[in-house]
């Protein structure tokens, strides 16, 4: 198993250093000159390579791509002179747009981020699988059209959308909830509970619809396996059946997929649910930062969500392996 | 107190054998039509005493031992006539009542171990949870329980064969482990289906063994559900073959194997090659194949693949369907066919001249 | 009645002229590797599914592999088809060496040599016509049959038993004898010289197999096919193969024409093997040695010393775990019967039967 988990990490490693190089190499030769927009209208070709100096840019991009691996891992100093700017590892650099270090504006975004993400895949999850497995139990029965109709529901409806209506009803005509924002959790668990209620439901509308019919049909797949045949045959009831038998081979395939749609939310795939609810989560960031042509910030959104999703991915195989023994010695 | 010949005569008595199966239909609706997979069987069986149930797939021998336990596929299944197991009748019984014989008084065994064992639980673990659904029981005394009965069927080292999965068993311990867990609460009825046609030769050996030693130990009653009549042979006291969800012949092993009635038994014999038999004579398949269940051929359902139907007068065997009847100078043994004795007797003697 | 004293083997070392054998198969080894390691993968072991077999078949002649699962008979039919690399031997088909052949290279072969599969089921591409299924392989080798390939698949269908006009049907609407009938006109349509049958009618129901034994043995004779008949059902492989080969563990254990194999068979695993059948003669069954094997195949990633059968031989002694018996034939013992056990006894295990003529001679 300790093997197992090194041989993961080691190629979680490699993924994510090639990830570095691919969009440093993309997004460092892209056309748009962050000097240029840097510098304004009255510009010089002096003016422009000396920013080109101060940022680094000048230096061959393999050399750029060193500084900032080392950058990351020791930290390193920005432009020369009195413009220096000393960068603490782990130094993902220095704003174009503000000057701000990128590391701390991830970081400071974190929280936002991983509770909408976290509290949102944990509803969905939960209640989606359990509908489903109502579903595929009552196949056929109002239960399972019910489930199936929402499904479809949550599906068509553009999160854009639903954010709206909610908002509409929940803060602005019954007043039940206070208008959406983020508040740390650590100032005031209940403000943070309720600014989040709304994002979440969003963002679970339009989830929960995959888990739902995921779970439905490997549900009813698992249920005509022998051994669920074995598990009536002992005499077992209903539950014990559904719940233990049926559930613990049907939730593997969703593991997998939850892992993916975890890491993806982390990594600011929620930026829909962040802007129509105005919580400043790292999706967000990604957007401003592409609309600055913030380059370092670009990079470190790119990193950051590669990042998450590898991570997941290693965190579901190690779930995998404690769901399922035939994987465990692989 | 009456053996059964007829599909037709009801019976409100109690039974006087141990298990007593009368007049059992299974009929699935589907898009296609009705499907009857289990069309009037009855069949009676004491403790101590094994049943073979013989036929094709689709001759619906599967289903009539799952529904004896209500655990045939499908919620829709109609189900009638009558289950008297040990003076209780089954057929109308709660889901509740049912669940409560399931696996204490009757268990069965599957034919695909790996498929039957939950890949994910222990194999102790799965022994044990069986026991501890009939007795109250602590998790360690279940266990304890669980290795004891590995250690019965032949399972070396049980305190840590316990502790493995279902994928880390060879097939044949794996069905040992299958029946260990059958075995755990002392059914009094056991069914096996199909319980060695997943292994090889010397597993099944050893398995058949096993299910006969087990069965004198603990008195119990077995059905064994199979496509070999070979099987059927060596472990079975009576013999049941189905054809299209129908009884065609019944009765002791001895007799039916001996002196079988039905020529689709015949058929069955005579198309499966034998160790010692004759390489030079031709095998003699049954022609055609198994019926469609939702449209039985109209008289014997046999009678598209059965090469003796014009010895039968006014084309009955097409217009007529045949009962069971006793099969003269025995005592329980029946057989559903047209043909009269006279005609058999022809058939068998050129038949047997024919192959000396 | 046996000697224990042996005389070296006639193997293919008495080099059988490759005219007279269609396949030869030398020392054949197929081991799938395993492997371990954080970043590198190294060998740290390999399955040997098949370790040092050697047979030949003559043409139009059919020998029968037959061993129990693990044996490393499919493996052997696989490697003779080159779906498998051997990891070792010398597969000759036809005079022609084909163990490492480029699959693109060996056309000639691969046409005259032709696979069967177990799973009628899963061997046909469900989304292809019958007509389909059975013509391209001629396309793809570049067969043009006068008739045009239409013509010929339709013959086909008919020399198979199936109704030619169901040419344009998709495999699910047939059922699985049929469906394994469609399999061998598949094979037939190269007009190959032999037929590996990987279990060919074991997935069938007792009576849609005999309809398949017989219709593959018609083909033997009219068409002059050899075929390597591989299946775990001993009658049956009795009943269709003229020599049959007996494997455990990877090896052959013991190779005879037919009538000597079951009637006066030496090896222990042979003996336990024929002894487990059971007879549907019900009172057969009383009379016969029964021999029980107990405990399971050893794994063939690490296989005992010597002989591998001896965890499980009543017989064994110290010798069997030091020394490898060879496949020999005995002195006394019928031509080309050969065994490999350092203490071989002919035991006869079957009864010679009359068959229980299904209608039997008892009259009411």
């Amino acid at each position: 198993m300790t093997r197992y988990l090194i041989r993961r990490l080691l190629s979680a490693f490699t993924v994510i250093a090639v990830v570095s190089l691919v969009t440093f190499l993309i997004f460092f030769a892209l056309p748009s000159d962050p000097a240029v927009l840097a510098c304004g209208k009255a510009c010089t070709p002096d003016r422009i390579a000396a920013i080109h100096h101060s940022l680094g840019l000048d230096k061959n991009i393999f050399v750029q791509y060193a500084d900032y691996v080392t950058g990351f891992f020791a930290g390193r100093t920005i432009g020369d002179g009195a413009n220096a700017i000393h960068c603490a590892a782990p130094c993902l650099g220095i704003s174009f747009h503000d000057d701000s270090n990128v590391w701390d504006t991830i970081w400071g975004r974190f929280p936002a981020d991983l509770s909408l993400a976290l509290g949102a895949a944990v509803v969905f999850m939960v209640v989606g699988v359990a509908l489903g497995l109502a579903a595929a139990v009552r196949k056929g029965k109002l239960v399972d059209k019910f489930a199936v109709g929402l499904a479809l529901f949550g599906i068509s409806t553009p999160i854009y959308f639903s954010a709206l209506v909610l908002q509409f009803f929940f803060v602005d005509k019954w007043q039940w909830l206070p208008a959406p924002n983020y508040t740390p959790i650590t100032q005031d668990p209940a403000g943070w509970f309720q600014g989040l209620i709304l994002p979440w439901a969003a963002l679970v509308l339009g989830s929960m619809a995959y888990y739902t019919r995921l779970t439905r049909s490997t549900a009813l797949d698992v249920m005509g396996e022998d051994y669920v045949r074995t598990a009536r045959a002992k005499g077992l009831s209903r539950g014990k059946v559904i719940l233990k038998h049926t559930l613990r081979s049907a939730i593997t395939p969703i593991v997998t997929i939850f892992g993916m749609d975890f890491g993806a939310l982390i990594g600011g795939s929620a930026i829909i649910t962040e802007t129509a609810f105005g919580i400043p989560g790292i999706g967000q960031l990604a957007v401003q930062s592409v609309l600055n042509v913030d380059l370092p910030v670009i990079m470190a959104t790119s990193l950051f969500a590669a990042t998450a999703v590898v991570l997941a991915n290693v965190l579901v195989d190690v779930v995998y392996g404690i769901i399922d023994p035939r994987v465990r010695y692989a | 107190m009456a053996i059964e010949l007829s599909p037709q005569s009801v019976d409100v008595n109690p039974a006087s054998s141990f298990l007593e199966v009368r007049d059992l239909r299974v009929h699935f609706p589907t898009e296609d039509g009705l499907v009857k997979s289990v069309d009037g069987v009855s069949f009676s069986l004491e403790k101590g005493k094994t049943l073979g149930i013989v036929g094709e797939s689709g001759s619906g021998k599967s289903v009539t031992s799952l529904s004896l336990l209500g655990l045939h596929k499908g919620s829709r299944a109609r189900v009638s006539g009558e289950v008297w197991l040990d003076g209780e009748e089954l057929v109308g019984m709660t889901e509740a009542q049912m669940r409560a014989l399931r696996g204490q008084k009757v268990s069965m065994i599957f034919q695909d171990p790996l498929s039957a064992l939950h890949p994910f639980f222990t194999v102790g673990s799965q022994i044990a949870e069986a026991y501890r659904v009939h007795h109250k029981a602590s998790k360690k005394e279940a266990h304890e329980r669980a290795v004891e009965m590995l250690k019965r069927v032949g399972i070396p080292q049980p305190e840590r064969r316990a502790k493995d999965y279902p994928h880390q068993f060879s097939g044949g311990m794996r069905q040992r482990a299958m029946i260990a867990m059958s075995l755990v609460c002392d059914p009094e009825l056991l069914i096996a289906d199909e319980p060695t046609t997943a292994l090889d030769v010397t597993v099944q050996a050893q398995i058949l063994d096993l299910i006969r030693d087990l069965q004198e130990e603990f008195g119990s009653a077995v059905i064994i559900i199979t496509h070999d009549l070979g099987v059927v042979a060596e472990i079975s006291d009576d013999i049941l073959v189905m054809y299209g969800g129908r009884r065609i012949e019944y009765g002791s092993v001895h007799d039916v194997l001996k002196a079988p009635e039905h020529p689709y038994t015949w058929g069955l014999l005579q198309s499966m090659p034998h160790l010692g038999g004759d390489v030079s004579q031709r095998l003699n398949p049954i022609p055609g194949s198994p019926p469609s269940l939702i449209n039985l051929p109209s008289g014997c359902a046999f009678n598209p693949r059965c090469a003796f139907k014009d010895q039968v007068a006014d084309g009955r065997c097409l217009s007529e369907r045949p009962e069971l009847l006793p099969v003269l100078d025995s005592d329980k043994h029946i057989a559903a066919c047209h043909l009269t004795g006279d005609a058999k007797a022809e058939i068998r003697s050129a038949s047997a001249r024919g192959t000396k | 009645m046996s000697t224990t004293k042996s005389i070296p083997a006639q193997q293919s070392g008495e080099k059988s002229t490759s005219g007279e054998n269609l396949l030869e198969v030398e020392d054949l080894q197929v081991h799938f590797p395993i492997r371990q390691g954080i970043v590198f993968q190294r060998q740290i072991g390999a399955v040997r599914a098949v370790d040092g077999v050697s047979f030949q078949v003559k043409p139009g002649e059919s020998l029968g592999l037959v061993g129990e699962s693990g044996c490393g008979k499919s493996t052997t039919g696989r490697a003779v088809t080159r779906l498998l690399e051997p990891t070792g031997g010398t597969v000759r088909f036809d005079g022609e060496d084909i163990t490492h052949k480029k699959v693109a290279s060996m056309r000639a072969a691969r046409q005259n040599l032709q696979m069967i599969f177990q799973d009628p089921y899963s061997s046909l591409n469900p989304r292809h016509t019958v007509g389909t299924i059975i013509e391209t392989p001629m396309k793809l080798n570049g067969i043009n049959p006068e008739q045009g390939h239409k013509k010929r698949a339709q013959e086909l269908l008919e020399i198979v038993g199936l109704n030619p006009e169901h040419y344009n049907r998709y495999p699910n609407e047939f059922s699985g004898g049929q469906r394994q009938r469609i399999g061998i006109a598949r094979a037939l349509a190269l007009k190959p010289k032999l037929i590996v049958a990987d279990e060919p009618v074991s997935a069938l129901d007792v009576s849609i197999q005999a309809q398949v034994v017989n219709l593959l043995q018609d083909l033997q004779r009219e068409f002059g096919l050899a075929f390597l008949f591989i299946a775990h059902d001993l009658a049956v492989v009795r009943h269709f193969s003229e020599r049959v080969a007996v494997m455990y563990l990877g090896k052959i254990v013991e190779i005879a024409d037919r009538e000597t194999l079951y009637s006066r068979p030496q090896h222990p695993y042979t003996h336990a093997l024929l002894s487990a059948v059971p007879e549907v003669d019900p009172d057969g069954a009383d009379n016969r040695e029964r021999i029980r094997l107990t405990g399971d195949v050893p794994s063939p990633i690490n296989p005992p010393s010597g002989c591998r059968f001896r965890t499980r031989c009543w017989k064994a002694q110290d010798i069997c775990a030091s020394e490898e018996p060879p496949l020999v034939q005995l002195i006394g013992s019928a031509d080309g019967h050969q065994a490999a056990c350092h203490f071989p006894e002919v035991k006869q295990v079957v009864a010679p039967e009359e068959i229980p003529a299904a209608p039997a001679s008892a009259a009411e």
